[in-house]
């Protein structure tokens, strides 16, 4: 059993602003992605989402918490150990387009992971595993290898990625928003394909924005606001009957196609109006708790983040100038709120 | 009618010769009206767009007409659509998150676009620029703001409302909605319906490749495939009773929310689009099609089968053409 365990892990991103100050990516984030699970992880833009993915792969440090996989805390693998921690935990990113050096064929990609990995397998035994590979990702090995990136489309681009992390012996896959850049035609022969690997025990983060997708293929789905959990579970659940309110604006502006948004029409606004008014304006019909969320998420999108760390940082350090000085790179307790089991397997956290 | 397109045809110069990437491209949008263009990458739809407004050096008009409000547009003459562009035609460019100049605040590109279009009395527009700011949830503070301090949704809002400023007769809003958070595509989506109904634009021509936020938003779709129109009906015919293969495929590919893995099954289009540079003849779909049949090496006509409802397939045509005959015997008995 190869469980990556996330626990309690936050990160403070430094602004570079000149004003200074710090931005809580993440707060206290504990979860686990045991094999053969698709979790979910959904949150809009600036949510922490990317950073959490980020951080199961080491490429970003968390400011404190810890990640384990089998037990080990990742933060402690020396160069070799790393190498080693990558044969079995594999990421893939959302735009394809990037991820090849267009100067090269795109099966490059395999021929650096032989260098790296396997080098003492015969020329034979490394075209089976290619093959093999392809096969489960479904692409036909003549229709890809020896061609450059601009002669792939966006989804096989994506699938050959998936299968350059099957060539390992692949345990966990960060997904982080994988089918975003692709049509709505070959998108779903991704998804599929994350389903498959599943079954086959694959565990696989699949962070995205879009509900509809990730409750489509995960197991569990997590919800992120401002870098700390609000709701947790199974995704029949979480989805089916969801608790938080955060979860429920998300879900009521989901667009669908045989269901429309209520569209409430603005009221008109007098010149001197200020803003909290136009969002009260809109609390009147059935739709217009959700409304009105919608509107504050926005309102509040730039600076919620910055108030709460601020004022945390202030209670914790005092005073503003070590805010701005960043002295506060030890752990900090920016405390999320706090999660309450509504039923088993479904956690919600109290607003905020 | 408002806007009128009547075969348009453009192609990109390329060393190879000319590639055709939108093909006999006709539809009509009426005042007031949200059209969706809906297709997958490489298809043509921005393409089209772009070419009813501005033409770079690179595309060129090789037929075809546009009529807004009864004028023709001179899409050719990029001299010649100068003082049209903002006011007649305008555009909201695909991505609009880089579309604003960092270095300069939001209020001097507003006054440099009334400038530029000799606005006489720009303390007016000015005046509704902040009145339209604040029926969207904008403080009249982003005014002194440079692009890169606002967020994502802020940058698309503000950039919606710099196109429409100078109330166009058609508004092209290029993928305004991708690149952004459920509930921010939400509030930007339901800004275009309140600005048709309060006549800030007359009609609308919405390019995205998701059908699901289409349908919460336009009033008809036009899908579009590798440079043709293969359907074109009302927003509701299109989601619940599609004709054309492709765009039933399309639909038949999108989860909903609520619906797993372990329900139901989606599956994708096989195959890819077919090159433009050079394209097969006869139906462009085929190759890709479960039901292609020998009559589809010819190109199918995009013709009306029902009233408001055109499609360019043989098959649907000729189930048609037999149940209209069917129907034709069973008066006649």
């Amino acid at each position: 059993m190869s469980t990556l365990k996330v626990d309690q892990v936050s990160k403070l991103y430094r602004a570079t602003s000149r004003a200074g100050g710090l931005t809580p990516a993440l707060r206290k984030v504990s979860f686990d992605l045991p094999p053969g699970e698709v979790i979910s992880l959904i949150g809009e833009s600036g949510s922490g989402k990317t950073t959490i993915g980020k951080i199961l792969l080491r490429l970003v440090q968390p400011t404190s918490g810890t990640v384990t996989f089998d037990g080990k805390d990742i933060a402690g693998y020396s160069q070799r150990g790393l190498r080693e921690y990558y044969r079995y935990v594999q990421g893939v990113f959302q735009d394809p387009f990037s991820s090849y050096n267009p100067i090269y064929r795109a099966d490059r990609v395999f021929e650096l992971l032989r260098g790296a990995y396997f080098p003492k397998a015969s020329a034979g035994d490394w075209s089976a595993r290619i093959e093999a590979a392809l096969d489960a990702v479904a692409l036909n090995p003549g229709d890809v290898l020896g061609k450059y990136p601009h002669q792939l489309s966006g989804g096989q681009q994506q699938r050959l990625l998936i299968a350059r992390a099957l060539l390992l012996d692949v345990k966990v896959l960060i997904a982080d928003e994988i089918i975003s850049m692709l049509d709505a035609s070959t998108r779903v022969d991704v998804l599929n394909l994350l389903v498959k690997l599943k079954r086959q025990g694959l565990a696989i983060l699949f962070i995205t924005h879009d509900l509809s997708l990730g409750n489509y293929v995960s197991d569990r789905t997590i919800i992120l606001r401002h870098g700390a959990i609000v709701e947790m579970g199974a995704t029949e659940k979480v989805f089916g009957d969801p608790q938080h309110d955060y979860t429920r604006m998300l879900l009521s502006a989901v667009p669908e196609l045989h269901k429309k948004w209520q569209h409430t029409p603005l009221a008109a606004v007098p010149a001197a109006a200020v803003p909290a008014a136009v969002a009260a304006n809109r609390v009147s019909t059935a739709d217009g708790a959700a409304a009105t969320l919608t509107q504050a998420s926005m309102l509040d999108e730039l600076s919620h983040a910055e108030q709460v760390v601020k004022r945390d940082l202030r209670a914790v350090f005092g005073g503003a100038r070590a805010v701005a000085s960043g002295k506060s790179q030890v752990a900090v307790a920016l405390e999320p709120p706090t999660l309450r089991e509504f039923e088993p397997d479904h956690l919600v956290a109290d607003p905020e | 009618m408002s806007v009128n397109v009547a075969n348009l045809s453009v192609a990109y110069r390329s060393r190879r010769g000319d590639v055709t990437a939108v093909d006999n491209v006709s539809f009509t949008l009426a005042d007031g009206e949200i059209m969706g263009l809906a297709g997958e990458s490489g298809s043509g739809k921005s393409t089209l767009g772009n070419a009813l407004i501005y033409l770079d050096q690179r595309m060129k008009a090789t037929g075809g007409t546009v009529t807004v409000d009864g004028r023709e547009l001179p899409i050719a003459d990029t001299r010649a659509m100068r003082p049209l562009r903002m006011t007649e035609v305008s555009l909201v460019p695909q991505y609009a998150m880089s579309a604003l100049t960092p270095n300069r605040k939001i209020g001097t590109l507003m006054t440099d676009l009334l400038k530029s279009h000799h606005v006489s009395d720009r303390r007016a527009v000015m005046t509704e620029l902040k009145r339209r700011l604040e029926l969207i949830g904008l403080a009249e503070d982003v005014l002194g703001k440079y692009s890169f301090e606002l967020s994502g949704g802020m940058r698309q809002r503000v950039t919606i409302v710099m196109s429409t400023l100078l109330n166009p007769s058609l508004l092209i809003a290029d993928e305004v909605t991708s690149a952004l958070d459920v509930s921010t595509q939400r509030a930007v989506g339901e800004m275009l319906l309140e600005f048709r109904d309060r006549g800030y634009v007359k009609s609308v021509i919405t390019i995205t490749h998701d059908l699901s936020i289409l349908a919460q938003i336009a009033d008809s779709i036009a899908i579009m495939y590798a440079g043709r129109l293969a359907e074109r009906a009302s927003t509701e015919a299109i989601v619940n009773g599609p004709l054309h293969p492709y765009t039933q495929a399309l639909i038949a590919s999108l989860p909903e929310v609520g619906v797993r893995h372990d329900q139901v099954t989606l599956t994708g289009i096989p195959g890819r689009p077919p090159s433009l540079a050079n394209p097969p003849a006869g139906c462009r779909f085929r190759d890709r099609c479960p039901f292609a049949f020998d009559k589809c090496s010819q190109t199918p006509p995009f013709a009306e089968v029902e009233p408001g409802h055109s499609v360019a397939c043989w098959k649907v045509s000729a189930e048609r053409g037999a149940a209209a005959g069917r129907a034709g015997q069973e008066q006649a008995v």
